[in-house]
């Protein structure tokens, strides 16, 4: 019963060894790496958070929607439109904040157009979900136009002090804003679901709306909303793309993270900072692919045949490690008991 | 009494349409303050539709409801709340993931802004536990409650939303006797404080006990008003039905002959892969009835499921005739002659999308006379059919209707009609008359003992402490997946078998004086 603890009040009362060991361990790890390596080690955990970025944002998108019942396994889609129109809100007017808040504009357009089809038409979510995967890609691919040129995207910002700290700095405190925010809303989010009103009434939604409606909560109304925030999210995931982390659009340019953000969310077992766990692996996974073809040289002699193995191999890393973890663990994980379920009464 | 006391709530003429069916036409009814007033019907009769009106998750189409004199229209259930209004439910309405403090707070949060503080509700509920001898931990998992506890979590959830008007829907279909009592003790503190409840039942025995006022409704209209005073089962049941109906079921003498089903040790796993039956023996035999007992959720289902061939034997031996059926497909079981009445007709009973032909060849349609190779023989099979419909008093309006088109009753008698033609010699029956009409009810128990008295085995499984009592040779009582004992019929009593289905051990059970609720409730407490 441990997991639907966990699910219910992630901040049980006991002590969660096993967790403090994975991290302890892991910073013992980090530690030694960096003494041996210090700046390989810093390159690997500053990218780890960059690539971890637009997976936490998807899958918070994800948890936002699942939650409250809605299965969203449109947010891939979701992404890339607003990747791609944050991207064209930059070209137009060259200002990055007004593009992002474009981008969420438009996530919230798309998160409501998977409520609308999803609660009000009772649309089968999966289906639902799919519409907006082919049309993004679609409509993206088509409206493309090769040459648009920005001015350019978001650039880190130091924390006075905080950056300075060796590993820790470099790492947490010396980020572009979509990133921080990405940190910040991990909490935002946590603490919205488990800590307030609001939260009791959206996982009430998600696990036995009839129960909620009986004592007056609008069950369709919560949904609406939570999908809504859902779709602002993966909207911040795709101005992450285009206007932090490449600074142009590209087709397809997603690739695959809005379905690793919802691997990641199960993984997580349906809470922010499980999920972010996943995504932190997920991003360690991709950043160790990019170092190690970086530092093939660099590389201790028992670990030279790294070096020699095709880059192929080595770019299905983060693919590989996703699947292996979710195979262990997604068989114990427990969604909410009304996902996917219109909620009709009679 | 000279004067009357106020009227709580009052509903005038209320008439409700359904495509296809009139719930509730022109039904008025009076609650005083301080009263129980008990809404009797069959299932159907528009009790639950009624109430769902007064909670505000229905609109009348036409008629007015009034609460303390003055006329309101209640459009949703935050509205009633706001008057007043609780309703404990049929299905509870409780997340089960969530504690009894977080259900009970749900929609009603307490806290500073938006963040939510769960001490200021548990002392609330500490104090309304005390009030109304409740007794809950506000940091229970709903899901680890028995039903029972589940139950006053709803009560709780209703007073602590100010509520003085109580609506209980069945509220006793899921408990024990004794749990029933407890119910009964907590009704009375609650009106002795000036609570007024509406006890929504189809039990005529708990409806005498508990209420001042009686309404009766069938078909959507109120057929009688009465006191319990004036009322016997008897006088209730006619109204209820609306013709004299017989109230116990006439059987002889069992003639038991050879075992006919032999369970070893049976083990068997649910879907979560938890064990919940442990180790269940027992025989039955040709010519007898054995009926298990039990609170639903004790592994009954699982039992039934297992034998059958829908679910994996975990360990242990089934065996039917002395031939070894553990773990044979439900194919095989049903040819060595095991009729099978499932507990939930509409899932595993019934192809509601085929008609009453079809489903009554579910099991035969690829032997002769009803296949010749593989094409099917559309004559016999729908001969077959009319025969059925005309011996089982099935009323459809064809053999090629839907089935899904049928009321409860003739559903039921469907599958009564397709496993007992067979003239098997094994029966097993689940639930044989959860949820339908009285005349069917009467019905399916002569087929039942009909079967008996042909020399059939069979294995009666009810929730119904009555069904069991009435049709059963020997009782055996199932509880956390064991049987811990089984009663030859003729001497158990309701108060034994009471003790059992709750948890108590054979021999305690015999001992214990049971004079009167209080040490019945005292005794269950222990064995839970």
């Amino acid at each position: 019963m441990q997991i639907t603890d966990t699910l219910a009040r992630p901040s049980a009362a006991r002590i969660p060894w096993l967790t403090i060991g994975v991290w302890g361990g892991l910073a013992i790890l980090v530690l030694v790496a960096y003494v041996r390596a210090p700046q390989a080690t810093t390159a690997v955990l500053t990218s780890t958070i960059r690539q971890s970025t637009p997976i936490i944002l998807g899958a918070l998108a994800g948890i936002m929607c699942e939650r409250s019942g809605v299965i969203n396994i449109g947010i891939e889609g979701m992404m890339l439109i607003c990747a791609f129109l944050g991207f064209l809100f930059n070209v137009w007017t060259g200002d990055l904040i007004l593009a992002t808040m474009g981008a969420l504009l438009v996530g919230a357009a798309v998160g409501a157009f998977h409520a609308l089809m999803s609660i009000t038409l009772k649309v089968d979510q999966i289906i639902a979900g799919t519409v907006i995967n082919i049309l993004a890609v679609g409509l993206t691919g088509y409206f493309y136009q090769q040459g648009l040129t920005t001015r350019g995207k978001f650039s880190p910002v130091s924390i006075p002090v905080l950056a300075d700290i060796p590993i820790i700095g470099p790492v947490f405190f010396s980020n572009p804003p979509i990133t921080y925010a990405s940190l910040i809303l991990i909490v935002v989010i946590h603490v919205l679901l488990f800590r307030t009103a609001w939260g009791l009434r959206t996982r009430a939604v998600g696990e036995h709306p009839a129960a909620a409606d009986t004592v007056g909560i609008a069950v369709n109304r919560v949904r609406y909303i939570n999908v809504i925030i859902g779709g602002m999210l993966a909207g911040l995931a795709g101005a992450f793309l285009t206007l932090e982390s490449v600074g142009s659009f590209e087709r397809n340019m997603t690739n695959g993270r809005g379905f690793v953000s919802l691997a990641v969310m199960i993984f997580g077992k349906w809470t922010p900072f499980g999920a972010w766990g996943g995504s932190l692996l997920f991003g360690f996974a991709n950043a160790m692919q990019s170092q190690i073809q970086f530092l093939k040289n660099q590389l201790p002699s028992w670990l030279a045949w790294i070096g020699d193995l095709p880059p192929q191999f080595i770019g299905m890393l983060p693919y590989v490690l996703t699947i292996a973890v979710l195979a262990g663990f997604v068989g114990r994980a427990r969604p909410p008991a009304a996902i996917g379920k219109v909620y009709e009464k009679e | 009494m000279t004067a009357k006391p106020e009227v709580v709530l009052e509903a005038r003429n209320i008439t409700k349409r359904f495509p296809g069916v009139v719930a509730n036409e022109n039904v008025s009814l009076k609650l005083h303050r301080g009263e129980v007033l008990a809404l009797l019907g069959e299932n159907g009769a528009g009790k639950t539709t009624l109430m769902n009106i007064l909670y505000g998750l229905y609109h009348q189409d036409s008629g007015e409801v009034l609460i303390r004199g003055e006329p309101v229209r209640i459009s949703s259930p935050s509205e009633s709340i706001k008057r007043g209004i609780g309703m404990v439910h049929q299905h509870f309405m409780l997340v089960p993931v969530f504690t009894v403090a977080e259900n009970i707070i749900l929609g009603a949060e307490t806290g500073r802004g938006p963040f939510l503080d769960l001490n200021v509700a548990r002392q609330r509920i500490r104090e309304l536990s005390q009030r109304y001898h409740l007794d809950v931990d506000p940091d229970a998992y709903v899901k680890d409650l028995s039903v029972g506890q589940q139950q006053r979590v709803e009560i709780i959830k209703a007073l602590y939303r100010n509520a003085d008007i109580l609506i209980l829907d069945e509220p006793t279909a899921v408990l024990t006797p004794q749990e029933t009592e407890e119910l009964f003790a907590i009704i009375r503190t609650l009106t002795a404080r000036g609570a007024s409840v509406i006890f929504i039942s189809h039990k005529l025995k708990e409806v005498l006990a508990i209420a001042d006022q009686i309404m009766v409704l069938r078909r959507g209209r109120v057929v009688g008003e009465t006191t319990p005073r004036e009322a016997t089962e008897r006088s209730l049941a006619e109204m209820m039905v609306g013709r004299s109906v017989m109230l116990e079921v006439e059987k002889g003498e069992a003639h038991p002959g050879a075992p006919v089903l032999t369970l070893e040790n049976v083990t068997v796993l649910d879907d979560r892969g938890q064990q919940v039956v442990n180790g269940v023996s027992l025989e039955v035999h040709a010519g007898e009835i054995l009926g298990i007992a039990g609170v639903q959720g004790n592994g009954q289902t699982e039992l039934v499921e297992a034998i059958t061939g829908l679910r994996p034997v975990h360990s242990g031996r089934v065996r039917i005739n002395g031939r070894d059926v553990t773990n044979a497909s439900p194919r095989r079981i049903s040819e060595t002659g095991c009729a099978h009445v499932p507990e939930d007709r509409q899932e595993d009973g019934l192809v509601l999308t085929y008609t009453v032909a079809d489903n009554l060849v579910l099991n035969t349609y690829y032997a002769p006379p009803f296949a010749h190779g593989i094409v099917r023989d559309e004559r016999a099979i729908l001969d077959h059919a009319n025969r059925l419909i005309e011996r089982y008093d099935v009323r459809t309006p064809s053999a090629l209707t839907l089935v899904s088109a049928l009321s409860g009753g003739n559903k039921q008698k469907v599958i009564i009609a397709r496993e007992l033609s067979r003239e098997g010699r094994l029966l097993i029956a689940a639930q044989p008359t959860r949820g339908i009409d009285v005349g069917s009810i009467e019905f399916i128990h002569h087929q039942i003992i009909a079967e008996r008295d042909r020399g059939a085995a069979v294995l009666l499984v009810s929730a119904e402490l009555d069904e069991i009592m009435a049709l059963s040779d020997r009782i055996a009582v199932m509880y956390h997946g064991r049987i811990a004992t089984t009663l030859p019929a003729a001497s158990a009593t309701r108060e034994e078998l009471g003790l059992l289905m709750a948890g108590a051990q054979p021999s305690n059970a015999a001992q214990e004086p049971v004079t009167d609720g209080r040490a019945v409730v005292n005794v269950q407490r222990r064995g839970v």
